[in-house]
């Protein structure tokens, strides 16, 4: 019976019409937009929403800009948006980067090292518990006003959920999975690269994302500390100059650089991770 | 050479050793004020192409026992021997294989993969003599789902996994930790009558615990009793059944006769 199906399907699929082929490729474009469409009426409705009220109310402009005075504010500052733009997802990016790598690395040793995960894991909840706020003058003044402080901030936003996931992951092996490995007479470095670095990627992930957002978060805040350039930077300007329309214009933009930082790790996830994670056979 | 052993074999059948052959185990736990004798005085002797179910309350160390056969489990006194070697040495040559409770397949592998594991880890010595991964799952009933997840299988297929993996070193002797406990009652016994056909169709040793009296008489040539507190050997009992087995076995006079003596012996331990 399944050798008559098999047999039937693809030639199903080569003798079936253009038209109905491109229909089915527009259903497969349209049904994640059909998903979310309470989304995407609840957004349009408190957009209007704001619109209404800013028109009911008569409120001034600098206090609280119009959606469609926000929407000119992109036209107008095209340019000064997209050169703000580029600085701050780098500074995210590298940080991004280097706080999780560091944070991966890290992880590794406390497994193999449970000394070293005794005396270290106090010193980087101490790091993480101060505001990152107040570490930004101070990293200004230990290594100046260029790109570093940035990086380094937003690095360490990313690096403590990453640190305490990947320990976690790491740690996540069942021990009937180490018995069978021991029986099969693996070494510590089969069993670190068969079971324990892809056991943990799932908690891996789960930080990633998290992470992926507020690194960008962590660059914006870093350039509030005299920076001449990046959202962060935008975002003061701005305000000083009482330049509403363009400060929510620099907000939606931060917003959405961090949700696609967030929906690109969400893909690359999707892609490594294709079992069901806590299920382990 | 093979075939001079082969002769040796014939001729003084007692110069062979036996798949396992265990003498005076002692095992503990801890140390100090909290030390438990999980097993006591333990000796057993299992040949080779046997089929040895091992059963006994909770807490009597058959595990434990099985374990240390595997090399899991350190002992504190007493000899194990695996085809004449320590169980370390065993174990490095691949002699046996292990089958747990729980399937352990890691789960972002496919099932053929997952089957050829034991190729890509540890002193894999000579490689080229396991067994084709595909005609194993064949064997266990699962041609066709070679490129499935172990999150898509059932739990029992999940097991058959577990056991086509542990059969592709050819394992001289297959030991076997409840592995169809967690299953539903249907499924456990598809998959006794499955592996008492891999048995006569590899003729491996097997080592089959399990806390199912009926599980162990049906599967068992010999059936090893422990007691518990401390662990020991209660009995050790040569089943009187055909060799040729299917389940409706269970149902006759002589098979209800051997699990209720069993059942008796059980409730002195």
């Amino acid at each position: 019976m399944t050798d008559t199906l098999h047999s039937v399907a693809p030639t199903a699929r080569a003798g079936m019409e253009p038209a109905v082929r491109r229909a089915l490729r527009a259903n497969r474009l349209l049904a994640p937009v059909a998903d979310h469409m309470p989304a995407i009426l609840a957004i349009a409705g408190c957009v209007m929403l704001w619109q209404l009220v800013v028109w009911a109310f008569s409120v001034p402009t600098f206090m609280a800009p119009s959606p469609i005075a926000v929407l000119s504010a992109f036209r107008e500052n095209g340019v000064i948006l997209w050169n703000n733009l580029l600085p701050t997802l780098l500074e995210a990016a590298m940080g991004f980067v280097s706080g999780n790598l560091v944070a991966i690395l890290l992880a590794v040793w406390f497994v193999y090292s449970p000394l070293a995960e005794r005396a270290f894991y106090p010193i980087a909840v101490i790091i993480k518990s101060i505001p990152i706020i107040a570490l930004a003058p101070i990293l200004v003044l230990l290594v100046g006003n260029g790109i570093a402080p940035k990086i380094i901030i937003a690095g360490l936003i990313s690096f403590f959920p990453t640190l305490v996931n990947m320990v976690q992951g790491l740690k996540s092996a069942s021990p009937a999975m180490l018995d069978l490995m021991r029986v099969l007479s693996a070494s510590n470095a089969e069993i670190f690269w068969k079971v324990r670095l892809p056991a943990s990627l799932p908690f891996l992930f789960a930080a990633l994302k998290i992470a992926a957002t507020s690194s960008v978060m962590g660059a914006i805040v870093a350039e509030w500390i005299g920076s001449s350039y990046g959202l962060g930077a935008l975002i003061i300007e701005a305000t000083y100059n009482f330049r509403s329309p363009l400060l929510y214009a620099t907000v939606v933009i931060a917003a959405a650089l961090a949700v696609i930082l967030f929906f690109v790790v969400a893909i690359v996830e999707k892609k490594v991770v294709r079992w069901k994670p806590g299920n382990h056979g | 050479m093979a075939m001079a052993q082969h002769k040796i074999d014939l001729q003084a059948p007692e110069l062979a050793p036996p798949a396992v052959s265990v003498e005076h185990l002692h095992v503990r736990f801890g140390g100090g004020q909290s030390e438990f004798t999980a097993l006591k005085d333990v000796s057993v002797t299992i040949p080779k192409g046997a089929l040895v179910t091992m059963i006994g309350p909770s807490g009597c160390g058959k595990s434990t026992l099985l374990r240390c056969i595997a090399d899991l489990v350190p002992v504190s006194d007493g000899t194990i021997s695996v085809l004449g070697q320590t169980p370390r040495k065993a174990r490095e040559g691949r002699d046996f294989a292990f089958v747990f409770q729980e399937a352990t397949l890691l789960p972002w592998r496919s099932v053929l993969d997952n089957v050829r594991l034991p190729l890509e880890v540890g002193r894999r010595a000579d490689t080229a003599a396991y067994a084709d991964p595909e005609r194993l799952l064949a064997l266990v009933g699962l041609q066709g789902r070679e490129k499935a997840l172990p999150h898509e299988l059932s739990g029992g297929q999940r097991q058959r996994v577990a056991i086509a993996r542990a059969l592709i070193s050819r394992p001289r002797i297959l030991l076997m930790d409840e592995p169809f406990g967690a299953l539903d009652e249907i499924t456990r016994d598809k998959l006794n009558e499955e592996l008492l056909r891999i048995w006569k169709e590899t003729g491996t040793t097997i080592v089959f615990v399990t806390h199912s009296i009926p599980e162990a008489v049906f599967l068992g040539e010999h059936v090893l009793m422990l007691a518990a507190h401390p662990g020991r050997v209660k009995a050790y009992i040569k089943v009187d059944l055909p060799t040729e087995r299917t389940l409706a076995i269970r149902d006759t006079v002589e098979f209800i006769r051997i699990t209720a003596h069993l059942r008796r012996l059980l409730e002195e331990c």
